[in-house]
C-alpha cells in the first residue's frame, strides 16, 4: 500500500465516528420502543434452565406459558440492578400464586445463574435460558432487568424497563394485571 | 417593591448521588487528566508545523503525559471506589460508557507515555507517538462529547442536553478534524532514524502499543456498538453490551500486557541478547509459576485456573522488578548505595508496574473469592460468612443536614469476639426525595466486610446486603502505586537542573542512550 495512505486512516476512521455520533445526537437514548405491546409473544424455542440437573433437554416454546397471566422477567447475574429486584420478586411471587413468573436469563454464565438461584431462592417457574441474547433482540429488549405481562392468550400488554420494586407493582403493575385478568 | 409569584422556599439540592467527598474530588481529577493530555497534544501539533519531530520534543512531551496519566489514574480510581461504597451493592466497575470513555484516554496515554520512551531515547515511532498524542486527547473530547449529550444511556447522566452535544460534535470536528488532517500531511514526511532488532525494547515497547491500542479498539467498540447496531437494524433493535463482551475481550489483553511487561524490563536499547533475556527471565518465571500456584491452592485448597495465571502473572511482574533492581545495584559496593544510584525515572516506571501487579491481585482475587449475600434480617437475628458472624441490632431514624436516615447497627463478631460496629444508612433526602444508600464498610488490607440497607419488609425485618470482600483494596492502591511512580518520573531531576537538561540532551543525541547518573552523582 501506498505509504501516504496509511496516514489517511486515522482521520477517516475519526470521520466515520463523528457521523455515528452525529446518527446517536438525533435520538432520544430513553425512549424505549414498544412495537411489541399487544402483539402476539415471538415464536422462539430455546432450552431452559433446571436447578438440579446439570443439563435441561426439554425445550420451552410460548406454547408454555399460555393459559395464565405471565410476568416473564430479563435477568442476568452480571446485572446489578437484577440483584436488587431479585428479592422483590421472590416475595411478590410467594404472595400472587395465581401469576407464573418466567425468567430469562439473558446473555449470562449458566453456573453463575445457577448459584445465585440456589443462594437467594427462584422466583421463577420456569427459566428460559437465553445464552446469546436472541430472544433478548425479539423481545426488543435494551438491557436487563426488563419485565413484560403476558396475557392468557399470550399477548404481550405491558413492558416495563428496570428494576421492580413494591411501589411500581402497586403502581404499574397491579392496574394492568387487574385489566387483563 | 415587588413580590414574585411562586418564589421556591427552597433549591431543589444537588443530586443526592453526588454530595458525597468522594465525588468532590473525582471529577477535578479527571479533568486535570483530560487537560493535562491537551499539553501533550499542543506539543505534537506544534512538532508537526514546524516540522521538527526530534527527541527534545518527545522530552518536553514526557513529564505532561505523566502528570496527566497520574491524575487520570487516581481520577479514575476514586470513581470507582465511590461506586463501590455509595452505589450499595459493592460493585466497582460496570463498563459503563462513562466509564470506560475515561478509561480510553487512560489506555492512550498508557500507551503514550511508552511511545514517548522510545521516541526520546532513540528517535523512532515519531508519528506513532503523535498520533497517540492526538488520539489521547482526541478521546478526552469524545468523553466529554458521551457524559454530556446524553447519546448513550449511563449511570452517569447528571446533566444530560442535545444542544450542547451539537457544540461539542463541532468543537470535535475542527480540532481533531484539522489535527488529523495536519497528521495525514506531514506525518509521511518522519523518518526514523535508528535500526533495532526483534529483541530490542523498541519492540517489546511496541507490543506493549500494540497491545494497549487494541484495548483500547476494543473498548471503544463496546462502548459505542448499541449506536452502531441502531444505525444499521433500526431504532426498534436497541442493544446493550454488558460486562461480559467487555472482560472477554479485556481481561486476556491484559494478561498479555502484564506478560509482556515482564519480558520488557530486562530488555535492552537496540539489541538484547537472546541468551540473557532467558537466563533472566527462566529464574523469574520458575520463582512466579512455584509462588502464583502454590499460594492460591494453599490457600483456598482448590485449583482455580484463572485465579492462578491472573497470581502467576502478579508474581512475574514482582519478581522481574525484584531482579531488574538487584541486577543494576549488584555492582555497587552496597545494595543501599545502587539504590541511590538509580534515578527517580527508574523507580517511578518500577513504582507503576508494581501497581499493575497489584491490581491485578486486587481484580481477580476480588472477583472470584467474594462472599455475596441478600439476606432478610429481623432484630437480633444473625448471619455468618467465614468466620465473621454479622448480628443485626436493628435500625433507627437519624436527621442529617439535609436528608433524614434509616441507620442499622450491625454488631460483627470475629471467631466469637466482637470486633466493630458497622452502620449502613439508606437515606431520605428531603428537596429531592430521593433515596440513597450509604455502605457500612470496614476496610481491611486484605479484606473488606460490605454491609449495605435495603427496604424495610413490614415485620420489622429489613433487607440487608452483607459481602466479604477480599483484596478489595487492593484495585485501588494498584492504582495509587500507578500515579505515585508517575509522579516519581516527573521530579526526575533530569527536568529540574538547567545544567541536567544540557548535558543529556547532548547525551541523547550523540549516544541516543541517556542517563542521568553522572549529575545524580555530582550533587548527592
Amino acid at each position: 500500500m501506498n505509504k501516504r495512505a496509511l496516514f489517511i486512516i486515522p482521520g477517516l476512521l475519526f470521520i466515520s465516528m463523528l457521523g455515528l455520533l452525529l446518527f446517536g445526537l438525533g435520538r432520544d437514548p430513553n425512549m424505549v420502543p414498544s412495537a411489541l405491546v399487544n402483539r402476539p409473544l415471538p415464536e422462539f424455542s430455546l432450552p431452559g434452565l433446571e436447578l438440579d440437573a446439570a443439563e435441561s433437554i426439554a425445550l420451552i416454546t410460548p406454547e408454555d406459558l399460555t393459559g395464565g397471566i405471565s410476568i416473564i422477567n430479563f435477568w442476568a447475574t452480571w446485572c446489578p440492578p437484577c440483584h436488587i429486584e431479585h428479592p422483590y420478586l421472590v416475595e411478590i411471587s410467594e404472595s400472587e400464586q395465581g401469576l407464573s413468573f418466567i425468567g430469562v436469563n439473558y446473555k449470562d454464565d449458566l453456573n453463575e445463574a445457577r448459584l445465585f438461584l440456589e443462594e437467594k431462592g427462584s422466583p421463577f417457574k420456569k427459566i428460559i435460558v437465553d445464552l446469546d441474547g436472541s430472544l433478548g433482540i425479539d423481545f426488543g429488549v435494551a438491557g436487563a432487568p426488563e419485565t413484560f405481562i403476558v396475557d392468557s392468550f399470550g399477548m404481550i400488554r405491558y413492558r416495563h424497563v428496570g428494576v421492580i420494586n413494591h411501589q411500581i407493582w402497586e403502581e404499574t403493575f397491579e392496574p394492568v394485571i387487574s385489566s387483563i385478568q | 417593591m415587588r413580590t414574585l409569584l411562586n418564589t421556591p422556599l427552597d433549591g431543589t439540592d444537588l443530586n443526592p448521588l453526588l454530595q458525597d467527598f468522594g465525588l468532590i474530588v473525582h471529577p477535578p481529577f479527571l479533568y486535570m487528566g483530560y487537560v493535562g493530555f491537551s499539553v501533550a497534544f499542543a506539543f505534537a501539533i506544534a512538532a508537526l508545523l514546524s516540522g521538527r519531530l526530534d527527541a527534545a520534543w518527545a522530552r518536553w512531551t514526557r513529564p505532561w503525559t505523566n502528570a496527566a496519566w497520574a491524575f487520570l489514574s487516581i481520577g479514575i480510581a476514586l470513581g470507582s471506589w465511590w461506586a463501590y461504597y455509595e452505589l450499595g451493592w459493592g460493585g466497582w466497575w460496570f463498563w459503563d460508557p462513562v466509564e470506560n470513555v475515561s478509561f480510553m484516554p487512560w489506555l492512550v496515554g498508557t500507551a503514550l507515555i511508552h511511545s514517548l520512551a522510545v521516541t526520546e531515547k532513540r528517535g523512532v515511532f515519531k508519528s506513532w507517538t503523535v498520533l497517540l498524542a492526538i488520539a489521547a486527547f482526541s478521546l478526552s473530547l469524545l468523553g466529554a462529547f458521551i457524559v454530556r449529550s446524553g447519546v448513550l444511556t449511563s449511570v452517569h447522566a447528571f446533566a444530560v442536553d442535545p444542544a450542547r452535544g451539537m457544540v461539542l460534535l463541532t468543537i470535535m470536528l475542527i480540532v481533531i478534524g484539522s489535527s488529523l488532517l495536519l497528521y495525514a500531511i506531514r506525518a509521511p514526511a518522519v523518518k526514523g532514524s535508528a535500526s533495532y532488532t526483534l529483541t530490542s525494547r523498541e519492540v517489546l515497547l511496541l507490543i506493549n502499543n500494540i497491545i494497549l491500542v487494541v484495548s483500547t479498539a476494543a473498548v471503544l467498540l463496546g462502548t459505542l456498538y448499541p449506536l452502531i447496531h441502531e444505525a444499521i437494524y433500526g431504532e426498534a433493535n436497541r442493544v446493550s453490551i454488558g460486562p461480559p463482551y467487555f472482560n472477554t475481550i479485556f481481561v486476556p489483553l491484559m494478561g498479555l500486557l502484564a506478560f509482556a511487561l515482564g519480558v520488557g524490563t530486562f530488555s535492552r536499547w537496540k539489541k538484547t541478547s537472546v541468551v540473557y533475556l532467558k537466563q533472566q527471565l527462566s529464574k523469574v518465571l520458575i520463582a512466579s509459576l512455584a509462588f502464583g500456584i502454590v499460594i492460591p491452592v494453599i490457600v483456598t485448597s482448590e485449583f482455580n485456573i484463572s485465579v492462578i495465571v491472573a497470581v502467576v502473572l502478579a508474581f512475574w511482574i514482582v519478581f522481574s522488578i525484584a531482579k531488574d533492581i538487584f541486577n543494576k545495584t549488584s555492582n555497587k559496593e552496597t545494595f543501599f548505595k545502587g539504590l541511590k544510584a538509580l534515578s527517580l525515572s527508574y523507580y517511578g516506571m518500577q513504582f507503576a508496574h508494581f501497581g499493575m501487579a497489584v491490581t491485578i491481585l486486587g481484580v481477580c482475587l476480588t472477583s472470584h473469592y467474594s462472599v455475596e449475600r441478600d439476606v432478610r434480617l429481623a432484630p437480633g437475628d444473625s448471619e455468618t460468612i467465614g468466620n465473621y458472624e454479622f448480628i443485626f441490632e436493628g435500625v433507627s431514624l437519624q436527621q442529617g443536614a439535609n436528608y433524614q436516615a434509616d441507620r442499622a447497627v450491625i454488631t460483627v463478631l470475629r471467631n466469637g469476639d466482637e470486633y466493630i460496629t458497622l452502620e449502613p444508612e439508606k437515606r431520605l433526602y428531603y428537596a429531592t426525595q430521593a433515596i440513597q444508600t450509604e455502605a457500612g464498610i470496614d476496610v481491611g488490607l486484605f479484606r473488606d466486610l460490605f454491609t449495605a440497607l435495603g427496604d424495610e419488609r413490614g415485620d420489622g425485618s429489613w433487607v440487608v446486603r452483607i459481602h466479604y470482600k477480599p483484596f478489595v483494596l487492593w484495585i485501588w492502591l494498584g492504582a495509587i502505586f500507578m500515579a505515585f511512580g508517575g509522579v516519581l518520573a516527573i521530579t526526575d531531576k533530569r527536568y529540574r537542573s538547567k545544567k541536567t537538561v544540557k548535558q543529556s540532551q547532548n547525551e541523547s543525541v550523540l549516544s541516543g542512550s541517556s542517563s542521568s547518573k553522572p549529575t545524580m552523582a555530582a550533587e548527592s
